[in-house]
């Protein structure tokens, strides 16, 4: 008996889905740019996601030291360093190394080069490049190497921090970073309650312009659910004839901004990301068209079920 | 049996479309109502529908004291009755065998039932050729024949005429009533609605006539007197 309602009950949907066909195609249309929508909207947050992460990799702190101090020395603070949880990672640049990249920068600058022979020993100390998990956890990562917390070793050892010289900027990063996290969050989700908004009133429509004939159906004698099943059905058809239409429609859309996002936002192509996300962006959009569709003819056809 | 017990309507805007009704229909008869636009007919079938509640009074349907159906056994007593209207109230996007076969579905009848069944009724109102065609590929006395054959397709106790024949040419308008009586001489109760005076004086049928909301005549074999 379910059974036999639940076939009735979709050979209907999909029936009337065919049968009220400029009706459907206008729903679908709607349904498509409302999931492009929401679409763009993974992408953007990937872009923004990625951009911030490549952002915050640049920011590092350096601590160069004095020319005298032992390499041991600075490798027991590397490893000290290495022990805090807000630091994600230390790398150690040796005098010779230091030397080395400094030759290779001015390769080209033969005066200074000819300074640093006439010097004849090497005048750099050796550094540590330390990167923070986050942009905010500089300022107590450079407060623990600047603190007695290293005892005797780091007295007199430590040449500058070129923390504070940054500091500035680093903050003012920090602020930028959450703000457009804060910002970009905000968007998305007053974007996507405007697409909801607009799909539930494109199905209000198809459901108002049906409103008579669920007065029918009642008086037939049809009870709530054999009424409101088709509908939801054809609910669940838009949606789904919408996500496949936003997927396709999103590849020469991506392949078109592959190219200036890469170069505009350094690394991302947007249609490798599409590619590689594939299957889960299907998923979303696929199930946010389904649960859209269908919730909102639910809501719709209450309205006439008296 | 229908029983009407002293029946009133009264709107929030205190307009009265009911007053004090009170009428008794038998099993099997066929009664037609008939007075002006507003006398309050439609009112009374919608009540017995469960269209619309008394304000005062009570409606029964056999033992059924229609008002006290909660809304999950309203769709179950509503296949007792069949209705007509004058619109037809066909569905539009589905052919007429959809149409017939809807309302069979809605009952929970199999799929074997309704194959063989529905071409019957279609058959009953001469619409046998045209059983694909969509309501709008149908003349006015088509749709209401095939809506006729959808009010019966469940055997019910009692159908419900509301001005059938408004929207009629008169051949169409007898075709009509010639389909009525043979429902009714197969046991059916029919209760018929209209302002056609031909109609009811070729039935020599019970009439009821209302005025202002309330019953003014009820005639054996009546004519219509207004």
């Amino acid at each position: 008996m379910i059974w036999t309602d639940l076939r009735r009950i979709i050979k209907a949907g999909i029936t009337n889905f065919w049968r009220t066909g400029t009706v459907s195609l206008s729903s679908v249309f709607i349904f498509t740019v409302t999931l492009y929508f929401l679409g763009s909207l993974i992408f953007l947050q990937a872009v923004l996601d990625y951009t911030l992460t490549q952002i915050k990799d640049r920011v590092d702190v350096n601590t160069y030291f004095t020319i005298a101090t032992n390499e041991s020395k600075i490798l027991s603070i590397k490893k000290k360093l290495e022990a805090l949880p807000e630091v994600s990672s230390v790398n150690y640049t040796s005098r010779d190394e230091a030397l080395a990249q400094f030759k290779k920068r001015h390769e080209n600058d033969y005066l200074t080069l000819q300074a640093l022979d006439e010097l004849g020993d090497n005048p750099l100390g050796a550094s540590l490049n330390i990167k923070a998990k986050d942009p905010s956890q500089y300022e107590s990562i450079v407060r623990f190497l600047q603190s007695d917390s290293l005892g005797a070793e780091s007295g007199g050892l430590i040449d500058k921090i070129n923390y504070n010289q940054n500091k500035n900027v680093i903050e003012r990063l920090s602020g930028i970073i959450d703000g457009s996290k804060k910002i970009g969050f905000g968007v998305a989700f007053a974007l996507a309650i405007l697409s909801v908004l607009i799909t539930f009133n494109t199905i209000r429509l198809v459901i108002y312009v049906a409103r008579e004939e669920i007065g029918i159906m009642q008086l037939v004698g049809a009870n709530d659910s054999y009424v409101r099943g088709p509908f939801i059905v054809g609910g669940i058809i838009y949606g789904v004839f919408s996500a496949i239409f936003a997927l396709i429609l999103f590849v020469p859309t991506t392949i078109w901004f592959g190219e200036t996002t890469t170069n505009f936002f350094g690394g991302i192509n947007i249609f490798d990301y599409y590619m590689s996300n594939f299957l889960e962006i299907a998923f979303i959009l696929l199930l946010s068209g389904v649960l859209l569709g269908a919730i909102s003819s639910v809501l719709a056809v209450r309205k006439y079920l008296r | 049996m229908i029983y009407f017990d002293k029946v009133s309507k009264i709107y929030k805007d205190q307009s009265v479309a009911l007053e004090d009704v009170t009428i008794t229909i038998s099993p099997g008869e066929f009664v037609s109502i008939v007075g002006h636009s507003g006398a309050g007919k439609t009112t009374l079938l919608k009540m017995l529908m469960v269209e619309e509640k008394p304000t005062t009074g009570k409606v029964f349907f056999e033992s059924i004291d229609v008002q006290t159906l909660r809304g999950k056994e309203i769709p179950t007593y509503r296949r007792r009755i069949g209705v007509v209207f004058q619109d037809f109230k066909l569905l539009p996007n589905k052919t007429a065998y959809e149409n017939i076969a809807f309302a069979m579905e809605a009952a929970g009848r199999s799929d074997e039932e309704i194959a063989s069944d529905v071409p019957h009724a279609l058959e009953l109102v001469d619409l046998g050729l045209k059983r694909w065609n969509f309501p709008h590929q149908l003349s006015g006395g088509e749709r209401q024949r095939v809506a006729i054959a959808r009010s019966i397709i469940n055997q019910p106790d009692v159908l419900i005429a509301d001005e059938p024949t408004g929207n009629l040419d008169p051949i169409n308008t007898q075709e009509i009533i010639q389909i009525l009586k043979k429902i009714n001489d197969l046991g059916t109760t029919v209760i018929l609605t209209t302002h056609n005076k031909g109609v009811i004086d070729s039935l020599g049928k019970r009439v009821v006539t209302m005025e202002n909301g309330r019953i003014s005549r009820d005639d054996e074999k009546g004519r219509y007197v207004m």
